[in-house]
């Protein structure tokens, strides 16, 4: 058993010594280090470690929350203290009980890379300047880059509970990213460029840098497109901020307090035959991939909607229990200071056949949008209607035209994904709006507005 | 004991700056932090999501030649400040360099009447439930009542190898409520907060109002019909309006964005670049008010700064990095959201200070308009100076008057533009709270100005 493994074990024991009737301890360890790059030189060097510990307790159908960094006996029993002083404070709840005993879950590989911390500062730093240079060089017209930053992260989860499920990984992860500025015409433009991968060796600092440049200096000379309803396709990082939109509104617990576009629309017709959609918490290339949910459940593959019907919703103990369903293993959670809610794991929209310039084609006239900005402002997440900022291209003929600003568009979350008419062939994964695998979508209508 | 030495004590301090300076480096930098909470909420009518927590550690900072090396860790041991130290100073191969000794300081921190720790939890559920009770009187067509409650105490120790010791102990709590309205099958959703750097007697004067103003909202929405689309004057509602000035200029004038040539304001100091009626300030000492500390997290005292006078940009906002890349004094905005993170330049309180303009005519001014009281929030990318907003509460302005709520409406625009355009300042002043979001960190800044017209700014409304 770890240490961090020990720690949960002996935080349940602790809670349930202090008066609670099933407790629950999740454990997180983490070590990561960021390097961000400007004009050549290394703007900061970061390297971190960081480890807490949070305690859900259940007394009768009382729920309550504590949570901490100190992992000594003492500082456990605060935590413990803390917790079951917070469930005296909550209402009972009929249907908060602790997760019952599940599957043993199914053997996950690969979500670790070893050479991550072999690598020293002065390589890793090597990487942020090299995708920094490349932008930089891609294009005369990038004028400078804002910045570049390299980011990994090697973390550890052990869970322990008094109900049966518990268990342990381990994962890294590691990103790159640049956001580059071009100028040309009387305006300046900015581009992100980015990759994602397990460890630096999954990363290419030259893609990074080029995608950056591409995106910023293709919007030179952008202008405002006129207000019409017409064709619109998505790009990938578009299509992936919408569909983690869609994750919160397919969660269980939205949907059974009535505050979801989805409530009450299981089992209809939600979207395009061209739109699927699966939660895949096992999809090794996916970053919220792990063997157990957090709080305990073993992760799994569903399908949320297939031939445009809502087949299920996201669960986790709690809502499984209140809905009569079983849990899908989408507790999820950002860490310790907060108790698990449902949320998707890996959202993964089914690409198509059609490749982009055959997307292109078939919207013939319309709007590829490759940005979209104000989507937690711009979005009521009850009914689903949004209206947000975006810029990107027009389409004419079928091919890439103009570059488009200072537009929005409108529509609601349904009626976006029922006017869904091809997905794309060549999906990515995007880390925006949770971690969803998108390829470019095109939507047969959508109200643009702009001058 | 000051709150500084209550956290870190100033011989160890001395002791991790020389350790973080071992390799070399202009400056090092240790920040301790301890911080507790409680959140609860109420859903349903039942109080839930009961939470308390309690977090120590500390960041330390090494500057050389241009870079921050910076290392953190839990915990506020000895042997765990070392740690950080030895870690931040690990990729350095200079001389040694020597700290100073440390001149102890104790500014006093915002006052506190009412330490929220000393008021039992049952009382902040019981105002949670009153919350939802008056947001549920409100109307039948009320069918849903969210409501939470927050508090934290953060009390922070900041030492440097310039010899500053210095401490701030930050008492915020807040109160959000938020009500949905449903009447067949439309469903809209009000919100309103209320929130401060003071005590628990923030509540003393009927909080619950924030309740029935959520819930007033809310059944406003659900006689809204479409938002417009097009471009037309736009007047900007008090208090949490200033979110659009927060967003539009505020953050053009982190001087880190400047001095990297990432924003629109670079190179337009001393320059107009809005009409004299306009002057704006931010200002970190404001009595209570929600982005207000005694010192930034690099020990500056807050400042009160004028931004914007009489229409013309006098002011960028510094941290002590980017202050000393170009020879000026930090202004207090260093800021960072825990010790896991470095400080970068942001804004405290923000506002447009009060104009001469009456708000009625303002708005009587408008043939045809929009009046935009409140917002959902806002994004702007201070590079080019785009900008995007989410209204939650607005209206159509016809022949002078306010007629029918409207709904899902956006803004959208470019700052230097929209900054130019606006063409009248109201009398009339408060300000809001928010969270401001920046590379990935939060910190709690205010907002405020009165109402103030846009002559020319893009709606895009779901009108088709």
């Amino acid at each position: 058993m770890s240490g961090l493994a020990r720690s949960a074990a002996s935080a349940v024991e602790r809670a349930l010594a202090a008066g609670a009737g099933d407790a629950e301890a999740y454990a997180g360890e983490a070590d990561n280090r960021e390097v961000r790059v400007h004009g050549g030189k290394v703007e900061s060097l970061t390297a971190a470690t960081q480890r807490g510990l949070g305690l859900r307790v259940w007394i009768g159908g009382r729920v309550g929350y504590g949570f901490g960094t100190d992992l000594s006996a003492e500082g456990l029993e605060a935590i413990a203290d803390r917790a079951v002083e917070a469930a005296h404070v909550a209402d009972e709840d009929e249907f908060a009980a602790a997760p019952a005993a599940a599957e043993p879950p199914p053997p996950v590989s690969g979500l670790s890379d070893p050479s991550r911390g072999e690598l020293a500062a002065a390589r890793i730093a090597e990487l942020a300047l090299s995708v920094e240079r490349t932008a930089l060089q891609a294009d005369q017209r990038v004028a400078a880059v804002e910045q570049a930053v390299y980011f990994d992260s090697g973390e550890r989860v052990a869970i322990a509970s008094s109900s049966g499920p518990g268990g342990e990984y381990e994962t890294s992860s590691c990103y790159a990213y640049v956001q580059a500025l071009a100028e040309g015409g009387d305006g300046r433009e900015t581009g992100l460029g980015f990759g994602l991968a397990r460890g630096p060796a999954g990363l290419d600092p030259v893609a990074i840098g080029r995608e950056g440049a591409e995106r910023a200096t293709e919007m030179i000379g952008s202008s405002k497109p006129a207000s019409r309803t017409c064709a619109v396709v998505l790009d990938p990082t578009v299509a992936a901020s919408f569909v983690g939109l869609l994750g919160k509104a397919l969660g269980a617990d939205t949907v059974q307090r009535g505050r979801s576009p989805l409530a009450e629309r299981l089992g209809e017709e939600v979207a395009g035959e061209a739109f699927v959609l699966h939660d895949d918490g096992l999809d090794p290339r996916g970053f919220a991939t792990a063997p157990i949910d957090a709080e305990g459940t073993p992760r799994r593959r569903t399908a949320l909607i297939e031939g445009g019907r809502l087949r299920t919703l996201l669960y986790d103990s709690y809502t499984a229990r209140r809905g009569g369903a079983a849990s899908t293993g989408n507790a999820g959670r950002s860490g310790y200071r907060t108790p698990p809610g449902v949320s998707a794991s890996n959202l993964v929209i089914g690409a198509g056949d059609a490749g982009l310039d055959e997307l292109l084609r078939q919207a013939g006239d319309g709007v590829y949008v490759n940005d979209v900005a104000g989507l937690h402002s711009g979005v009521n997440p009850v009914t689903g209607i949004f209206s947000v900022g975006a810029s990107g291209l027009a389409i004419r003929g079928g091919e890439r035209a103009e570059p488009l600003r200072e537009f929005t568009i409108a529509s609601d979350l349904v009626s976006m994904l029922r006017a869904v008419r091809s997905a794309g062939s060549r999906p990515r994964w995007v880390p925006f709006g949770g971690s969803v695998s998108a390829p470019p979508l095109l939507i047969g209508e959508m109200t643009v507005s702009g001058s | 004991m000051s709150v500084a030495e209550g956290l870190l004590d100033p011989a160890v301090a001395e002791r991790v700056l020389a350790r973080a300076l071992a390799h070399g480096g202009e400056f090092a930098e240790v920040f301790a932090e301890r911080r507790a909470g409680l959140t609860m909420a109420i859903d349903e009518s039942r109080i839930e999501s009961v939470q308390s927590g309690a977090e120590e550690g500390a960041g330390v900072r090494v500057l050389s030649g241009g870079t921050a090396y910076f290392a953190h860790v839990d915990g506020l041991e000895p042997v765990d400040l070392e740690r950080a130290a030895g870690e931040a100073a690990a990729a350095l191969r200079a001389q040694r360099a020597e700290p100073r000794a440390l001149r102890p300081e104790a500014p006093p921190p915002q006052p506190v009447e009412h330490p929220p720790g000393e008021v039992p939890a049952a009382r902040k559920a019981e105002l949670l439930r009153e919350l939802d009770e008056r947001a549920r009187s409100a109307g039948g067509e009320i069918e849903q009542v969210m409501a939470s409650y927050g508090e934290a105490r953060r009390e922070v120790a900041v030492a440097n190898s310039a010899g500053l010791f210095s401490g701030d102990d930050r008492t915020r709590v807040r109160l959000g409520a938020q009500a949905v309205a449903r009447r067949d099958e439309r469903v809209e959703t009000g919100a309103e907060t209320l929130g401060a750097a003071r005590g628990f007697e923030l509540f003393d004067d009927d909080p619950a109002q924030i309740a029935a103003a959520a819930a007033r909202k809310a059944l406003a929405l659900l006689d809204a019909g479409p938002a417009p689309t097009g471009t037309m004057p736009v007047v900007v509602g008090g208090g949490f309006g200033g979110v659009l000035f927060h967003e539009m200029t505020g953050h053009g004038l982190e001087a880190d964005h400047v001095q990297k040539g990432a924003s629109v304001y670079a190179g337009k100091l001393g320059e107009r670049v809005a009409q004299p009626l306009l002057t704006a300030y931010d200002d970190g000492r404001l009595p209570g008010e929600w982005g207000s500390d005694a010192i930034d997290d690099e020990g500056t005292p807050t400042q009160k700064t004028r931004l914007i006078d009489e229409g013309r940009l006098v002011a960028f906002l510094h941290d002590r990095r980017s202050a000393a890349a170009e020879g000026a004094a930090p202004t207090g905005n260093g800021r960072r959201e825990s010790f896991r993170r470095l400080p970068l330049p942001r804004m405290t309180n923000t506002y447009i200070a009060p104009g001469e303009s009456k708000p009625e005519a303002i708005i009587g001014d408008v043939e045809e308009g929009f009046y935009a009281v409140s917002f959902a929030g806002g994004q702007v990318d201070p590079a080019t100076g785009d900008f995007v907003f989410g209204v939650n509460e607005g209206y159509l302005i016809e022949g002078g008057e306010v007629t029918r709520p409207c709904r899902g409406a956006t803004l959208i625009g470019n700052c230097l533009a929209a900054l130019a355009a606006i063409d009248a300042v109201g009398d009339d002043f408060w300000m809001k709270i928010g969270i401001c979001g920046k590379g990935g960190q939060k910190v709690p800044v205010g907002t405020g100005q009165g109402h103030v017209r846009i002559a020319a700014l893009t709606v895009g409304g779901t009108a088709s």
